[in-house]
């Protein structure tokens, strides 16, 4: 190796670590869950992100403080219920979740990285909220939650937070590619009548402020996110609700095709990130 | 008391000169640059109403995108679109016009929306209601609107 192409080298090296570590400060939670907040965009992003951030790296101090610690995390009171929940029995067939899946820290643990996913009897991609009702509807007889209910918010909240730190990783080949193209379709319209598209905010101008609004990437790999602004948890698809309704648009709603296709492909534009729900943001 | 009274004439004015010289969003004729040479109503812009438009939430919300020093004591400018101080030197009366009403004339692409345009959406909602738009749109800014906000850009001289 010649001195100019070590140079080279080094320099290569640099400048890929660069942007990385500008923005990197560190998010342990607990002092011992470590939280990936910055990574390497993947391929099928095709160069439209230079790297991949967390919503956490956009928050303020004290915002993000509060997610370090279970204690100070107002959101963990949400995930009490859920795993109360998890353990009480429910519907006409006397049956708890636990009573199926056991432990929720085993079973439970690759769930929020790996969906929304591809149902194979289903024939269907599923978000975790979609395949709790149908078991709670299928499984314990026992009325739906109802999606972006508070309890289940509560049980997804709970099911993320054992899933803390694994590394978001959604599939999107196989039966699950014609989704995630049609959610990749939806996150590029420019929707309404201010004709904004999800990349006019997140993709082109994240890191940028709007008005009061500091612009973060809007990965979701910290949902359910507890929101100091109405102090209560909050759905991915309430959120895209109220992103799309800013546009002057008339939205999808919760839980609709559109919607699932989209969180899909979201979550996968995450891909690399860690689990870090439930996060709090302002 | 003064200034309400001012408005009110300005707007009196307005509705008097509407159906004369008027030109409606569908009607208004782009520059091959994307400016607009003629006056949208022919009543002159009132910068100081335009200063409103700029900085009002249901209205323009211009500085939700753009910093403008001359607005300093209004909280929050945002960096999505650039500065305008001095654009009113660098930047004609036209320019500005074709802009303000719609931006991707000038700049195809642009995420500035258009404020002087009422079809060719995806999904028009009825305002920020999240439902569908009931019958036409109006355009997010009136015609005289758009000239007020033209002659306070005007006045961002260098
Ligand atoms: C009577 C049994 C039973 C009960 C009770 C039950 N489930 Fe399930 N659950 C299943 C089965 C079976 C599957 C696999 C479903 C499939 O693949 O179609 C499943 C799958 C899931 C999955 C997806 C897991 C994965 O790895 O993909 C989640 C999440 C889940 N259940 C949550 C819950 C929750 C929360 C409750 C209680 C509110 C609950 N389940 C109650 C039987 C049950
Ligand atoms: C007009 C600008 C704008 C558009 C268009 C927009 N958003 Fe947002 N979005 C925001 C703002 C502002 C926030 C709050 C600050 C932040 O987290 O970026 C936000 C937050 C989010 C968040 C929460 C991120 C977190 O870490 O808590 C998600 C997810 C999101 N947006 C997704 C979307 C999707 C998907 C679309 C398209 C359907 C979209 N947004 C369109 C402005 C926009
Ligand atoms: C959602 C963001 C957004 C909003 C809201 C917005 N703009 Fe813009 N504006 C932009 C961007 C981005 C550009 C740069 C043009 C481009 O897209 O390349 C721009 C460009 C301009 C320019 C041209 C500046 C130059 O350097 O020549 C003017 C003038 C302007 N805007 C005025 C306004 C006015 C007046 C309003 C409100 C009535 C407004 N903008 C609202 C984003 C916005």
């Amino acid at each position: 190796m010649t001195m100019s192409t070590l140079k080279t080298a080094v320099c290569g090296l640099a400048l890929l670590a660069a942007p990385l570590a500008a923005s990197a400060e560190e998010l342990v939670v607990n002092g011992e869950i470590e939280m990936i907040t910055e990574t390497e965009p993947a391929a099928h992003l095709d160069g439209a992100l230079s790297t991949v951030r967390s919503g956490w790296t956009f928050r303020t101090t004290e915002t993000k403080a509060l997610q370090m610690d279970d204690f100070e995390n107002p959101a963990m009171i949400s995930v009490d219920n859920g795993m109360a929940a998890w353990n009480t029995a429910d519907g006409a067939e006397g049956k708890s979740c636990a009573d199926c899946h056991g432990a929720m820290e085993d079973s439970m643990e690759m769930v929020r990285a790996t969906y929304p996913k591809w149902n194979e009897e289903a024939g269907e991609v599923r978000n975790i909220q979609m395949q709790i009702d149908d078991c709670r509807v299928n499984q314990m007889s026992a009325e739906p939650y109802g999606l972006d209910s508070r309890p289940m918010l509560a049980m997804e909240a709970a099911i993320s937070s054992v899933g803390r730190g694994q590394v978001v990783d959604v599939a999107i080949d196989g039966p699950a590619a014609e989704t995630w193209e049609k959610g990749k379709e939806i996150y590029y319209t420019r929707f309404g009548q201010l004709d904004l598209s999800c990349a006019s905010c997140h993709e082109l101008n994240y890191d940028n402020y709007i008005r009061a609004d500091h612009l973060s990437q809007g990965q979701i790999n910290g949902f359910p996110t507890y929101r100091l602004k109405n102090a209560r948890l909050n759905g991915t698809h309430s959120r895209f609700r109220g992103c799309i309704r800013d546009t002057r648009a008339e939205t999808y709603s919760v839980g609709s095709p559109e919607f699932v296709a989209l969180e899909l492909y979201v979550a996968s534009r995450g891909n690399g990130l860690t689990v870090e729900g439930p996060a709090v943001r302002n | 008391m003064k200034r309400t009274i001012a408005l009110a004439a300005g707007m009196a004015m307005g509705a008097g000169m509407a159906l004369a010289d008027m030109v409606a969003p569908a009607d208004v004729t782009y520059g091959e640059y994307g400016e607009i040479e003629q006056s949208l109503t022919g009543v002159p812009g009132d910068a100081e109403a335009g200063r409103e438009v700029m900085i009002t939430r249901g209205l323009g919300n211009c500085v939700a995108c753009h910093a403008v020093t001359a607005l300093e004591d209004i909280p929050f400018h945002g960096e999505v679109g650039p500065i305008l101080d001095g654009v009113g030197s660098y930047r004609t009366e036209a320019e500005l016009r074709g802009i303000v009403a719609n931006a991707k004339m000038t700049f195809p692409e642009s995420v500035m929306p258009a404020f002087y345009k009422v079809d060719g959406f995806i999904r028009p909602g009825n305002a920020f209601t999240g439902k569908a738009a009931e019958g036409p749109l109006d355009p997010l800014l009136t015609a005289q609107q758009i000239e007020d906000v033209v002659a306070y850009l005007m006045t961002l001289t260098d």
